[in-house]
C-alpha cells in the first residue's frame, strides 16, 4: 500500500472534523427571509380590531412617508419587550402601525394598556393570511416600507434597544 | 419538607404560551367535500414546508401558521387555483425553501447530477473487476 493510500483514512477523518468545526462556530442561519425586500406591500384590506383605533390597509403604507409595520400578537412573549422600543421609535417621530396576528380585541387591548401602545393603526389578521403574503415566518417581525409602499427592509423577531439605529438608517434611506 | 415544597412548586408552572387563543382556521383541519381537490390540496400541502417546525410539512405540522397555510392551500384550490400557482405564489414569498419538490436552480445541480456520477462509479467498478476476472 502506497503511503498516500494509507493516510486516506485520516486527510478524510481530518476533513471532516475540520467541516464539523466550521459549522459549529457559524451555525447556519435558520430565520427565513422575506424575499418581497425591494417589492411593493402585496394589496391588502385588515379590519379593525382595536375601537377607536383605525385599520390598516395597504394604502395606508404609500402616503409618502416611510412607515414601520410591525407584525406582532398580544399572546407573544417577546412583543412585551419590543413594544417599549417602538414607543421609543414613535417618540423620534416613527410611523408605527401594527399587524396583529390571531388576536382577540379583550386581549389586545389588555396587552396595549399594560405595556403601552406605540401604533397608529392596528389590523386584525386573525388567520395570519396577510402575515404570509408578507412572507413573514413569525412575531415578532417588521417591515420598513417606504413613502411608495416598497418594503426596504425585514427585521426578524424584535426590535431591540441595540436595533434602533439600523432601523433608522434604513427609515432615513426609504424616504 | 423543604424538599416536598421546591418540589411542589414544579406543579405550579405554567408553560409558557406560544400559541394564540384563537380557534384554529376553518378548513385548516378539515377536507374539501371535492375528493379530487382534497387530493390536489393533500399533494401540495405535503410538498411545502412549515415555517415554524422546519423539518416537517405542512400537512404534519401542528403548528398554527402550518394550520392557517393549509386553510390558504384549501381555499384557493377550492377557488379554481392550480397548485403550482399556489406553490410560486409562495416561493414569491419565502424563496424556494418552502417548496420540498427540488428545483432546477445550480444550486440543486448536484441532487441531479449525483445519481448519474454514482452509476458512472459503479459502471467502472464493474468493468475493473471483469477485467481482473479474465486476466
Amino acid at each position: 500500500m502506497s503511503r498516500a493510500v494509507r493516510f486516506a483514512p485520516l486527510a478524510l477523518l481530518l476533513a471532516i472534523i475540520a467541516a464539523l468545526v466550521w459549522r459549529l462556530a457559524t451555525p447556519t442561519d435558520t430565520n427565513v427571509h422575506s424575499t418581497l425586500e425591494g417589492k411593493p406591500v402585496p394589496a391588502f384590506d385588515l379590519p379593525a380590531i382595536i375601537p377607536g383605533k383605525p385599520a390598516l390597509s395597504s394604502a395606508h403604507l404609500a402616503t409618502g412617508q416611510p412607515h414601520l409595520v410591525n407584525v406582532f400578537a398580544s399572546w407573544c412573549v417577546p412583543c412585551i419587550t419590543e413594544v417599549k422600543v417602538l414607543q421609543a421609535l414613535k417618540q423620534r417621530g416613527v410611523h408605527v402601525d401594527g399587524i396583529a396576528v390571531r388576536d382577540r380585541t379583550a386581549d389586545l387591548a389588555d396587552f396595549l394598556a399594560r405595556n403601552g401602545d406605540p401604533y397608529e393603526r392596528i389590523g386584525s389578521d386573525a388567520q395570519s393570511q396577510v402575515q404570509i403574503s408578507l412572507g413573514s415566518s413569525g412575531v415578532p417581525e417588521s417591515f420598513v416600507v417606504d413613502g411608495k409602499g416598497v418594503i426596504r427592509y425585514q427585521q426578524i423577531g424584535p426590535i431591540e434597544a441595540s436595533d434602533i439605529p439600523t432601523i433608522l438608517s434604513q427609515l432615513g434611506r426609504a424616504r | 419538607m423543604k424538599r416536598l415544597l421546591l418540589l411542589a412548586t414544579l406543579f405550579l408552572a405554567q408553560p409558557l404560551l406560544a400559541d394564540s387563543n384563537l380557534p384554529p382556521a376553518y378548513w385548516s383541519e378539515r377536507q374539501l367535500p371535492d375528493p379530487r381537490q382534497e387530493a390536489e390540496a393533500q399533494a401540495l400541502m405535503e410538498q411545502l414546508r412549515c415555517l415554524v417546525c422546519q423539518g416537517q410539512s405542512i400537512a404534519d405540522s401542528d403548528a398554527e401558521l402550518a394550520g392557517d397555510m393549509r386553510d390558504l392551500v384549501r381555499r384557493r384550490i377550492a377557488a379554481g387555483e392550480k397548485p403550482d400557482a399556489i406553490r410560486a405564489w409562495l416561493i414569491q414569498r419565502y424563496g424556494t425553501w418552502i417548496s420540498y419538490k427540488p428545483t432546477d436552480e445550480p444550486a440543486a445541480w448536484p441532487l441531479w447530477l449525483a445519481p448519474i456520477a454514482l452509476l458512472l462509479v459503479g459502471g467502472w467498478l464493474i468493468r475493473r473487476r471483469i477485467t481482473v476476472r479474465r486476466s
